[in-house]
Parts: structure tokens; sequence; C-alpha cells
């Protein structure tokens, strides 16, 4: 193993774990918001208190977002020197607008939380939940438009191997960042809505009956669902992206060697040694009808595509997790929504619940595979068709050692994370609250 | 001017910034640890977190802005630095990231754990340290290369010279002199009398050894690197000036003037980092990186201009906010509600 291979998993590694609380901050803000809104509007304070509730978790997330986040900006330099001096004349523009956009976020996040109480209009306060919710979305913009950009890159010339006529906004505005983009947003939201539905669930499940936790878990269900569809409408236009500007990463995905008409997708199965497809589930026509919305139309086959450019093939696995997750979600809210407005009596089973209990940590899941699936899709390039990743990788002979060291600190993050969410509810119940609230009407802080 | 010194007077501008407000972070940090050990913690706690629950953020952010605005700037510092750097930079990763994390525990959390209040002391005085490398380095002398034109670390000059000692010292003890003299004038506007006598204290015994540290620097520097040596000597007034800042300080210190008196203080780093900075013109690493080498192409060059310009026209209102709300807010400081 070399250093190529270390700094790979070590990208990995970090952006997998700041991708959790990544999705988290983009997420969540539109939930609080949501949230606060429905108890100004309708002078509820259960809802209040679940806006307050969450900022207070957001906010933890949030730390250690900017921490994760603080280390993946460095180690693209430290772990790939040569991509970051080639690209850094390119994307320069969209990651120093990520510091911005990210920082207009944490000022008012800031004073949102110390605030509470303070304004004599309380709709004041809500407001300053508007620059939270678009700094997140903003940094997910422009940090997503420079992952964009490495799938395809555009937006100069090369001569004799020096950049010329360089275009930055030509270079953030590429063919891959309005998909990726919008289906990244909207696969936060998606998680952000699962995560807190989950947690709703967990009090029902454990006999909790308050109208809170239905009332979080309604809101959550019905907006998750939302964005489920959204998520998969999107999820399809990012498949027809592919297969015309990265039909390796597709073909791939779908184990798809023959450039041919009629194309199936194949769930799960094995792949043997001569390249054939065992034990799948296949869905005839759906892959000619992902790319062209057609039953007939032509793909493009692995065998067409040279083969040292082949992406590795386990990222089939990556996306069928994705797609699988994304459906079952869909159905899960779906019946959820129809069981509460029908008065189904099954939706409150126990097996039921878990199954909502579960959906957070899924949908966290999807969001880890649809970026392992996107990223190893992408190899061996690291900017595609100009830069592998051996030819941006540091040579330094250290890597393995710092992932050791980072996997170790990133094991104590996630414990220490876990451990004081738990800790910071349990000791501070909704109901303690809620009664203080009645008590003497305002101040929690 | 070219577009290059203005680029590098922006980043410079944005590492000053960094230093300030991270020197009273880190340093606040020392002393709430370190009055735990010598049983006056009651006095400085409250002081302490009442500052910074509200702006440690902020703090983090400057730093991000330098190195993705060096890199946005000088695309060629992070083959250099990013190749070289790869050990020391990680280890200040990984202090950031338990400083970071354990202080939003602490404070959001569970509180008054006296683990996370040491741990929040030792990383301030070693998270300096760890990022003094990269300055050491940028000066010279510290990186070899391989024949295969592979370039590394000299980890063993690096650890023997007197002259990456005394920087590293010097980073520590500016940091507890800048942190005490601010908390000095927010203990004064806390009206909190024992905190403000302790930093006052504070203050007077870090003073001088940032002083001797510093021209020991500029004297060690002429056997280290005589072309930046003779570069700092012909900057003799900035620094002198600097010094005159220093005892202003000093002075309305003693008069009990501590906002000016803090004001001068800064006024005394941000001479003599210029002065510091102008002298090195044009290496952003010696021998092998100047500005102009390094640059990167016109276009993306104003194009940040630009974008620096409207964002700061965006965060400066914000921040002015924040300034009102709780930096400067004398009921919020008094622990009143506001
Ligand atoms: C909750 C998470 C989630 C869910 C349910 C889905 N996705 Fe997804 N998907 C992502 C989360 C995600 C992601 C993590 O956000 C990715 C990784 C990179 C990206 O742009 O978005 C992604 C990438 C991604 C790509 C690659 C885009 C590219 O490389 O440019 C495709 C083709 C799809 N997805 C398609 C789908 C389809 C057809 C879905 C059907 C339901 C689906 N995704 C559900
Ligand atoms: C889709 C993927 C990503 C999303 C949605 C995302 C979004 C975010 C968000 C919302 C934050 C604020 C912390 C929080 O609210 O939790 C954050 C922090 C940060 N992210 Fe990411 N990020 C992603 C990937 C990356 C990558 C690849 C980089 C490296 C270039 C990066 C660099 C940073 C930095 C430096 C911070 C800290 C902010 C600061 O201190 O200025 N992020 N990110
Ligand atoms: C600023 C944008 C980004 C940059 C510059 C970047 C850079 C890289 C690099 C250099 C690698 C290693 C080479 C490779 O495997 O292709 C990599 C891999 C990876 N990245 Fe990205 N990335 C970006 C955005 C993201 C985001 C937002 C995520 C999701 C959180 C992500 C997830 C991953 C994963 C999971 C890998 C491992 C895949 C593998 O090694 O095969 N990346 N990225």
């Amino acid at each position: 193993m070399d250093s190529v291979e270390f700094s790979r998993y070590l990208t990995m590694l970090t952006l997998s774990v700041h991708v959790i609380f990544a999705t988290v901050g983009v997420g969540v803000p539109l939930f609080i918001m949501l949230a606060h809104w429905l108890g100004l509007k309708n002078n509820d304070q259960h809802y209040l208190l679940m806006a307050k509730r969450w900022a207070r978790g957001y906010v933890i997330s949030v730390a250690v977002g900017v921490v994760t986040g603080t280390a993946i900006a460095l180690q693209l330099a430290l772990l790939w020197p040569r991509f970051m001096e080639f690209a850094g004349q390119l994307v320069a523009l969209p990651l120093f607008m990520e510091t911005f956009a990210f920082f207009f976020e944490a000022i008012f996040l800031g004073i949102y939380l110390y605030t509470w109480d303070r304004f004599k209009n309380p709709k004041h306060h809500f407001y300053l939940l508007i620059p939270v919710l678009l700094g997140g979305a903003m940094s997910a913009l422009f940090i997503t438009s420079v992952n964009a950009f490495m799938n395809t890159p555009q937006g100069f010339s090369l001569l004799n191997g020096e950049l010329i006529n360089i275009q930055p906004i030509l270079a953030m505005f590429n063919p891959a960042m309005p998909t990726k983009v919008a289906h990244v947003l909207s696969s936060a939201y998606m998680t952000a809505a699962f995560l807190l539905a989950s947690i709703a669930a967990f009090h029902l499940i454990r006999g909790n009956r308050h109208e809170y936790h239905r009332k979080a878990l309604a809101l959550t269900m019905k907006v998750g669902f939302l964005f489920c569809i959204a998520t998969a409408l999107i999820g399809d236009l990012s498949g027809k992206f592919l297969a015309e500007y990265q039909p390796e990463k597709l073909a791939a995905a779908e184990w798809h060697f023959e450039t041919e008409g009629e194309a199936p997708i194949l769930l799960f199965g094995v792949l043997t040694d001569n390249n054939e497809v065992k034990y799948a589930i296949k869905i005839p026509y759906a892959l000619s009808f992902l790319v062209h919305s057609n039953l007939s139309g032509e793909v493009t086959g692995l065998n067409d595509i040279p083969r040292d450019e082949h992406p590795p093939y386990i990222i089939h696995y990556f996306f069928d997790i994705m797609v699988s997750i994304g459906i079952g979600l869909t159905l899960l809210s779906m019946i959820y929504l129809i069981g509460v407005n029908r008065n189904w009596s099954f939706i409150k089973l126990k097996l039921f619940r878990f199954f909502l209990v579960a959906s957070g940590p899924l949908a966290m899941l999807a969001i880890q595979a649809g970026w392992w699936f996107t990223e190893m899709g992408r190899q061996p390039w690291i900017m595609r068709g100009f830069m592998t990743t051996a030819e941006g990788a540091t040579d330094s002979d250290y890597v393995w050692l710092m992932f050791i060291v980072f996997a170790f600190v990133y094991f104590i993050l996630m414990v220490g994370t876990a451990v004081v969410l738990t800790r910071m509810f349990k000791r501070n119940p909704m109901e303690k609250e809620l009664e203080k609230l009645n008590g003497n009407g305002s101040d929690i802080g | 001017m070219t577009i290059e010194i203005l680029g590098i007077s922006v980043l410079w501008l944005f590492l000053f910034g960094y230093v300030i407000v991270a020197s009273i972070d880190f340093g606040a940090g020392f002393f709430n640890a370190s009055t735990i050990v010598t049983n006056k913690h009651h006095i400085v706690n409250s002081v302490i977190q009442r500052y910074l629950s509200p702006v440690w953020e902020i703090t983090n952010v400057f730093l991000v802005f330098f190195f993705v605005g060096m890199i946005g700037f000088f695309p060629k510092t992070a083959y250099y630095f990013g190749t070289v750097l790869l050990i020391p930079i990680s280890i200040s990763i990984i202090l950031l990231a338990l400083r970071g994390s354990y202080y939003a525990f602490s404070t959001y959390g569970s509180k008054g754990h006296k683990g996370y209040t040491l741990m929040y002391g030792v990383t301030g005085v070693l998270i300096p340290a760890s990022l003094t490398t990269a300055l050491i380095v940028s000066q010279g002398g510290y990186i070899k290369e391989l024949p295969s034109g592979k370039i590394e670390l000299d980890y063993l000059t690096l650890f023997t010279s007197p002259f990456s000692w005394s920087i590293v010292l010097l980073s520590l003890v500016s940091v507890l002199f800048i942190s005490a003299s601010f908390l000095a004038y927010y203990s004064a506007v806390a009206e909190d009398k024992e905190a403000l006598k302790l930093f006052k204290k504070y203050t007077w015994i870090w003073s001088f050894p940032t002083i001797i540290t510093a021209f020991g620097i500029i004297i060690e520097m002429k056997w280290h690197n005589i072309a930046h040596y003779e570069g700092l000597l012909s900057l003799w007034w900035l620094f002198a000036l600097s010094l005159v800042c220093f005892i202003i300080s000093l002075l309305l210190l003693k008069r009990g003037r501590y906002g000016w008196s803090f004001v001068f203080v800064v006024l005394q780093f941000a001479l003599a980092f210029y002065a510091y900075g102008v002298s090195r013109y044009p290496y952003l690493l010696y021998p092998y990186l100047t500005i102009y080498d390094g640059f990167t192409n016109e276009t993306m060059a104003k194009a940040l201009v630009i974008v620096f310009i409207l964002g700061l026209l965006l965060l400066i209102p914000s921040l002015y906010l924040v300034f009102k709300l709780f930096i400067m807010n004398k009921p919020y400081i008094q622990n009143k509600k506001g």
C-alpha cells in the first residue's frame, strides 16, 4: 500500500464523517424554522419548544461539522497538493465563497441561540433563522459545485501544460452542477426529516404518548415525504446526466457491459470473474427508461470504454443501497401519512414504529452510499480527463500513520457527540421544560 | 499596487485577525485551566465563559479564510506547504478538532467538567506552537530535497534549531500577553474587580517576555537568513513604533485605561506583524516561492477580490450585530438579562 491508497482512505474517512454533520447542518434548520413558525402562528408552546430543543441539538452537530470541515479543507492541501495546485486556479472562487456562506450561517446561529426572549417582537427572533437556512444551503451549493467540477471540468483550456483562458464562473456552473446541487440539497432535507422523525418515534416506542412527539412525527414525516419525491425525481435527472457526461460511472453502477437498447436495471446480485451477473433482481427496460425516458434507448456499456478507465465495479452496491433506501423511505412515509389520515391502527404497532426509528439512520446510510458511489465512480480520475488520482496525491511516507491517528480522533468525536447529545436531552426532558414554560410563561434560554 | 501585493495584503490581514482573536481565545482557555490549578478559578471563570460562548466559531472561520484564500491566490503554496507539512498541520487539525468539539460539548452539553477545562487549556498552548511550524518552515532552511526530486521536511534541523524554538516561544508568550490584556479590559467592563486585578497582573507578567523574545528573534535572524535580517533592519522605524505602542499600552494599563491599553497592544502587534510581512517581500517560502511565481491567474484573482469585497459588505454588519449584542453589551457581560 502506498501513499496514494492511504490518501484516498483518509479523504474518504474524513469526508464520510464530515458529511454526517454537514447533512444535519444543511437540513435541520429547515425544520427548526418550520416548528418555530408553526409555534408562532398557532401560539403553540409545543412547536416553540420543539424549535428550541432541535436548535440546541443542532448546534452540537454544527460544532463538530466545523471541526471536521476544517480538517477536510486542510487535508485537501495536505493529501492532494498537486491537485490543489492545479485546481486551485480554477475553483478557488466557490471554495472561498463557501467560507463566507458558512460564516454568515454561524454568526446568525449564534445570535439565534442566545436571544430567545430578548426581542420585543418574537417574529424578529424568528427571522434570524433565514440567514441560517440560506447559509447552510449556500455552503452546500458552493462545495458541491467544486465536487461537480471534478467530475466535469470546464471553463479553461490547456496549452502545453499551461492553463489559459480561465473562466471561474463557467467552471463553477459546470454540467454536473445543477443535478448534483439539487440532489444534495433535497437529500439533506430528506435525511434531516427522517432523523428527527426517528427521535420522535423512539419516544413513542418507549411508551411516551405525549402530544409533543406526535406533532413532531407528523410534521417531519409530511415534509420527509415531499423531499423523498423530490430526491427521487432529481436522482432520475442525475442518472440522465451521468448517461450523457459520465457514461462509465453509470455503466459500472449497473454492471452494464454491452452497449445496447432495452437495458434492464439490476439490483444487487454478484459479478462472476468473466463479468456475468448472477442472482440479481432484474427490472427490464428500466435503465433505458432512466436514461432516455423510453423503453428502447441505447445505453453505453463498459466494453466501449477503455479498460483502465473503468471505475471499481463495487459501486453497483452503493448505487443499489441508495436507491433501495430511497424507495423504501418513500413508501414508509406514504403509508404513514395515509395511515394517519385513515386512522389505520397498524401505524401504531411497535413493528411499524420500529421502521420509523430506523428511517433516520437509513437515510444517513443512503447519503453515505451516494457519496461513495459518485466519488469512487470517478476513479481513476481525480479531475476527470485531466488528472488521475495517483498524479494528484502527496508522496509523503507518513499518510498511513495519519490515517490511523485520524481514525482514532474521529472515533472519539463521534462517541463524544453521541454521549453529549443523549445526556443533554435526558437530563432535561421535554416534559420538565414544558412544565416550566407553563409555570412562568417564558424564560428557558 | 499590483494585484499580487493586494492579494497577499488581504491574506496577511486575515492572518493578523486570526492571531488576535485566536490569541484571546487560546489564552483565555489557558488562564481558565491554570487557575483551576492555582485555586483562583472562581475569579476568572464567569468572565471567560461569558466572552467565549458566542464567539468561538468566528475564531475558527478566520483561520479557514486564511488558508482557503492562500490556496486561492497562491495555488503553488498548496504544493509546497501541503507536501512538507503533512504531520505538523495534521497535529494542529487534531488539536483544533478536540478543542472545538469539546468546548461545544461542555458549553452546550454537560456543564462544568474539569477534564474539558484542562484540555481546553492545554490545547490552547499546543495549537499556537504547532501552527507556528508553517511560519518557521517558510523562513527557509528546513526543507530537504531528495535526489528523486521529492521534497521533505527536515525534522532534525527543525527540532534542534534555536531559531525555530524562539519563534515557538514568541507565539506562546504573545498569546498570553494579548489575551491577558483583552481580558483585563473585559473584566473592567464587567466591573469584576477581582478578575480585573488578576488579569492586570498577568498582563504585566507576560509583557516583557514578549518584547524580549521578539528582539531575540530579530537578532537570531542574522544567522538564519541574512537577507531577511537586512530586510528587517531596513524597516527598523516600524519596529521602533511598535515598541512605542508597547510602552504606551503599559502606561495606559497603569492608569486604568484598559480599553485603550488593549488597542495599543493590537497596534503594537499590527505594526510588528506588517513590518515582518513587508520585510520578507517577495518571498512566501525562502527560497522556493515568491508571491509572483506562485500567483494564480489574473481572472481568478480579480474574481476573488470582488467576492471578498461583497462578502465583507455582508459580514461587517453581521459582525457588528454580534459585537453589539454580546461583546460590548454591558448588561450581557455583567450577566444580567439584556
Ligand atoms: C437520502 C439520500 C439519497 C437518496 C434516497 C437517493 N440519493 Fe442519489 N445521491 C445522494 C443521496 C441520495 C447523494 C449523497 O446526495 C449523492 C452523492 C453525490 C451527489 O451528487 O448526491 C447521490 C448521487 C446520485 C447519483 C450520482 C450523481 C452524480 O454522480 O453526478 C445518481 C445517478 C443518483 N444519486 C440517483 C438516485 C436515484 C435514482 C434515487 C432514487 C430514489 C436516489 N439517488 C436516491
Ligand atoms: C455535500 C458535502 C458537504 C456539505 C453539504 C457541506 C456543508 C457544510 C456545512 C453545512 C458546514 C457547517 C457546519 C454545519 O453546519 O454542520 C460545513 C463546514 C465546513 N465544511 Fe463542509 N460540506 C460538505 C463537504 C465539504 C468539503 C468537501 C469540504 C472541503 C473543501 C468542506 C469544507 C468545510 C469547512 C472548511 C467547514 C468549516 C467551516 C468553517 O469553519 O469555515 N465541506 N460544511
Ligand atoms: C470540494 C469538493 C471535493 C473535493 C475537492 C474532493 C476531493 C476528493 C479526493 C481528492 C478524493 C480521493 C480521490 C478519489 O477517490 O477520487 C475524494 C474521494 C472521496 N470523496 Fe470527495 N471531494 C469533494 C467533495 C466530496 C464530498 C462533498 C463528499 C461527500 C461527503 C465526498 C466524498 C468522498 C468519498 C467518500 C471519497 C472516497 C472515494 C474513493 O476513495 O474512492 N467528496 N474526494
